[in-house]
């Protein structure tokens, strides 16, 4: 057995946090885990990735095109970029936002339009508002735990586990707000 | 018990349970987090140097004093610390000395993609590669015990994959290892031509005994599936190799990259039909396999560039070809320098002006990105200060009235300096202007002797800039602040016009420090702007162009306010959250 899990953002929107909660839990579960991130300059407002995998031997620590079974993407043409990962039918998670890239700005090229549909043709997609979500529990910073609990409705690992791993893994003092965030993507 | 682990940490805990004493490095990414992971530890010496060179002699120091001692560093990092580096692998180690350095192959954060096996053969070096983390920590361990066995340094070579992914390791306590005691060895320590030809003899005496252990299942492993395929690869290769084509082939797996194992080659090769050798960036392997007279399949089918992956090892060995969905036509997402920060006054006056901008390895190389697109050369650490005297010598006062170095408050420290003596001492009359935004910013915030505190977050002298490039003989070095628009320009123009050196201190800190808290954020009134485009000048990734006007992005600003100094329109209005 082996599932390959993509966390696609933005450079600064906070998706380690997700891979460490990621980490944690199937860790703890057992599994032979690789999470896998790049550092470094690309970390400066670039596309970011984080490769998650896990199964009962896991060798490379990177997803290549055609392999991944979920893609987490915390912006819309994030996840487009990654859309060649994904295994033909596999699972998109998307934020439903867009933050412009510097050739959008500079006017250089265009920000696509009708992403989610195209996702929706080759992916078992659930597009939300994460913000909206996250804020309407108290806090924008909590988009990261919404999206891991859309995530944790689309694997076989029970809610409890993840509610556990959450309360091992965030500051006590953001706990209330993260788990109501974690259900608010649960019940996506 | 079992730790999800970064290679880097791993290494770190491999260095700890060996019972390293002395840890010395310069930040580099991949590198980085190896030193940075060491601060958990207590009872050993963990330190910022301030570059590479520093870096490998104070571990060098250790050793010959007879403690276990480690520098880290990237690539290009190897190349600054060569020099200590060749010498002492004819001094040997008292304590073990290991030299852990991370290649990045694909360039994530680099600016060449060299490869570090040619040090370990050109340096004579042995030098061991893990492919994951339980092996980073393993090898960084039994690296201290060869380097002491065999009185040789040791690499420990990684790369960005195996430095920057998380996998299992199990946990061990560190061993007890006492100091040895001194002694003084002039013919071994003391490296004057008389005493360094001896010890060159010893040095090719050793290598012969460790091609003995290259031989030995110690690094080096077979694992026979009953193919007649057969593939040589090493590092993250293996990894990708194991997951692309499972059982289906032999393998020998290189866990000593230097010296290699020669018999263990011929016994392999014999017994395939096909031999494959897989291996980033140069072909080490296959080269001296080729050597050996054994027809090998490698760089005609992989790349010399960048990284590989499980689909190319499948493509090209198995000719299989994953069905993936094709790639739509999509904007880049580069990195930009982020909102709020300091270097984009600089780069926006440096390209209002339209001087020449002799850049360097930093945070701010991204100034010759779009749209600021400031930067003209970007070589290795320290360059833009010396290179833009070089340019000055070859271009006389033409060149010179319209040229300016940018440097980084670390860059400087670790190699700028020099390059501002040979200014001064060579009649030159450059500015350069010192990028201090009180951090070291593009690893990821560390210390250095700019800030005023160590890697454990003591406080402890710092070095006074200022006083530093007056001391040097520069006479002309002022401090402004880059989001003062008006005065940084005037501060340019007039070091510019001046017939001798200048320095001038661009002081603000980095927008992503903890301290650093702009109130509120940035708002465009949509009535004033008149879409003229100013604001965009910036390159900022808060702001944006939607239906003719200015918008900017709460959730990206940090309320910093450069924007709203731009704008001829008083559009842009700081507001509180």
């Amino acid at each position: 057995m082996q599932k390959n899990i993509m966390i696609v953002g933005v450079g600064g929107q906070g998706t380690l946090l997700a891979s460490r909660i990621l980490g944690n839990l199937l860790t703890s579960r057992g599994y032979d885990v690789k999470v896998s991130e790049v550092h470094g300059m690309s970390q400066r407002g670039g596309s970011v990735v984080t490769y998650v995998k896990y199964g009962d031997k896991i060798y490379s620590p990177i997803i290549d095109k055609g392999e991944a079974d979920i893609i987490l993407a915390f912006e819309r043409l994030e996840a487009l970029r990654a859309l060649p990962y994904l295994k033909e039918g596999g699972v998109m998670i998307v934020n439903d936002r867009a933050v412009d890239p510097m050739p959008v700005i500079t006017g250089a090229a265009v920000y696509p339009e009708g992403i989610l549909e195209e996702l929706a043709k080759h992916a078992k997609l659930t597009a939300l508002d994460a913000l909206a979500l996250a804020e309407g529990v108290g806090s924008g910073k909590a988009v990261n735990v919404v999206l891991i609990g859309v995530l944790a409705k689309n694997t076989d690992i029970p809610k409890e586990e993840w509610e556990k791993t959450i309360r091992e893994t965030v500051p006590p003092k953001f706990l209330e707000i993260n788990l109501a965030a974690f259900e608010k993507g649960y019940a996506q | 018990m079992k730790k999800l682990l970064l290679g880097n940490a791993a290494v770190a805990r491999g260095a700890y349970e060996a019972g390293v004493k002395v840890v010395s490095s310069y930040p580099g990414t991949p590198s980085t987090e190896i030193t940075e992971n060491m601060v958990q530890y207590e009872n050993l010496h963990v330190e910022w140097a301030p570059n590479e060179k520093v870096a490998a002699e104070v571990a060098i120091g250790a050793s010959i004093r007879g403690a276990r001692a480690m520098s880290c560093m990237k690539h290009v990092g190897l190349n600054v610390m060569a020099d200590p580096i060749f010498t002492v692998s004819y001094i040997g180690a008292t304590g073990g000395l290991v030299f852990c350095v991370a290649d990045d192959p694909g360039m994530h954060s680099s600016q060449n993609e060299q490869d570090s096996r040619h040090y370990a053969k050109a340096a004579k070096i042995p030098m061991l590669e893990p492919s994951d983390s339980a092996e980073c920590k393993e090898f960084t361990k039994m690296a201290f015990a060869i380097s002491e066995e065999y009185d040789t340094p040791v690499f420990i070579r990684l790369s960005t994959r195996v430095s920057h992914s998380q996998s299992l390791v199990e946990l061990c306590e560190p061993e007890e290892v006492s100091l040895k005691p001194y002694e003084k060895n002039i013919p071994k320590h003391v490296m004057m031509p008389a005493m360094a030809k001896g010890r060159h003899v010893v040095v090719e005496e050793r290598t012969k005994k460790l091609l003995a252990l290259a031989e030995t299942d110690t690094f080096n492993k077979i694992e026979n599936n009953g193919s007649r395929i057969g593939v040589i690869t090493s590092g993250v290769s293996y990894e990708y190799a194991k997951e692309a084509l499972g059982d289906s082939v032999n393998y020998l797996k290189l866990g000593m990259v230097y010296p290699l194992p020669e018999k263990l080659i011929l016994d392999f090769a014999k017994n395939v039909d096909t031999l494959w050798c897989i291996e980033e960036l140069d072909p080490v392997f296959e080269e001296h396999i080729r050597a050996l007279g054994v027809a090998v399949k490698g760089k005609e089918y992989f790349t010399l560039l960048g990284e590989y992956s499980q689909n190319m090892i499948r493509e090209a060995v198995a000719g299989v070809k994953l069905p993936s969905i094709a790639p739509a036509d999509i904007p880049a997402r580069p990195p930009v320098m982020c909102a709020g920060c300091p270097h984009r006054g600089t780069f926006y006056v440096l390209k209002k002006l339209g001087v020449t901008v002799s850049g360097d390895i930093g945070c701010y190389t991204l100034g010759a990105v779009a749209p600021l697109q400031a930067v003209d050369t970007t070589i290795c650490m320290g360059a833009s200060v010396s290179a833009a005297h070089g340019m000055s010598c070859a271009g006389g006062e033409e060149t010179n009235k319209k040229l300016v170095s940018v440097i980084g408050d670390s860059t400087f420290i670790h190699s700028g300096i020099t390059g501002l003596i040979d200014i001064v001492y060579n009649k030159g009359n450059n500015t350069v202007i010192i990028l201090d935004n009180s951090i070291t910013g593009m690893t990821g915030h560390q210390d250095n002797p700019t800030t005023g505190k160590t890697i454990r977050g003591e406080a402890t002298k710092q070095v006074n800039l200022l006083a530093l490039c007056r001391a040097v003989g520069v006479e002309r070095v002022r401090v402004e602040d880059p989001f003062d628009l008006v005065g940084f320009e005037k501060a340019v123009k007039e070091e510019l016009a001046a017939d001798e050196p200048s320095v001038i201190i661009a002081q603000r800190p980095c927008a992503l420090l903890k301290g650093v808290k702009y109130s509120g954020y940035c708002a465009v009134d949509s009535d004033a702007c008149r879409g003229c485009k100013m604001c965009m000048k910036l390159g900022c990734p808060a702001i944006s162009f939607k239906d003719g006007k200015a918008v900017i992005d709460r959730n990206q600003c940090n309320g910093c306010s450069l924007c709203t100094s731009v704008c001829h329109f008083g559009a842009i209005r700081k507001e509180e959250k």
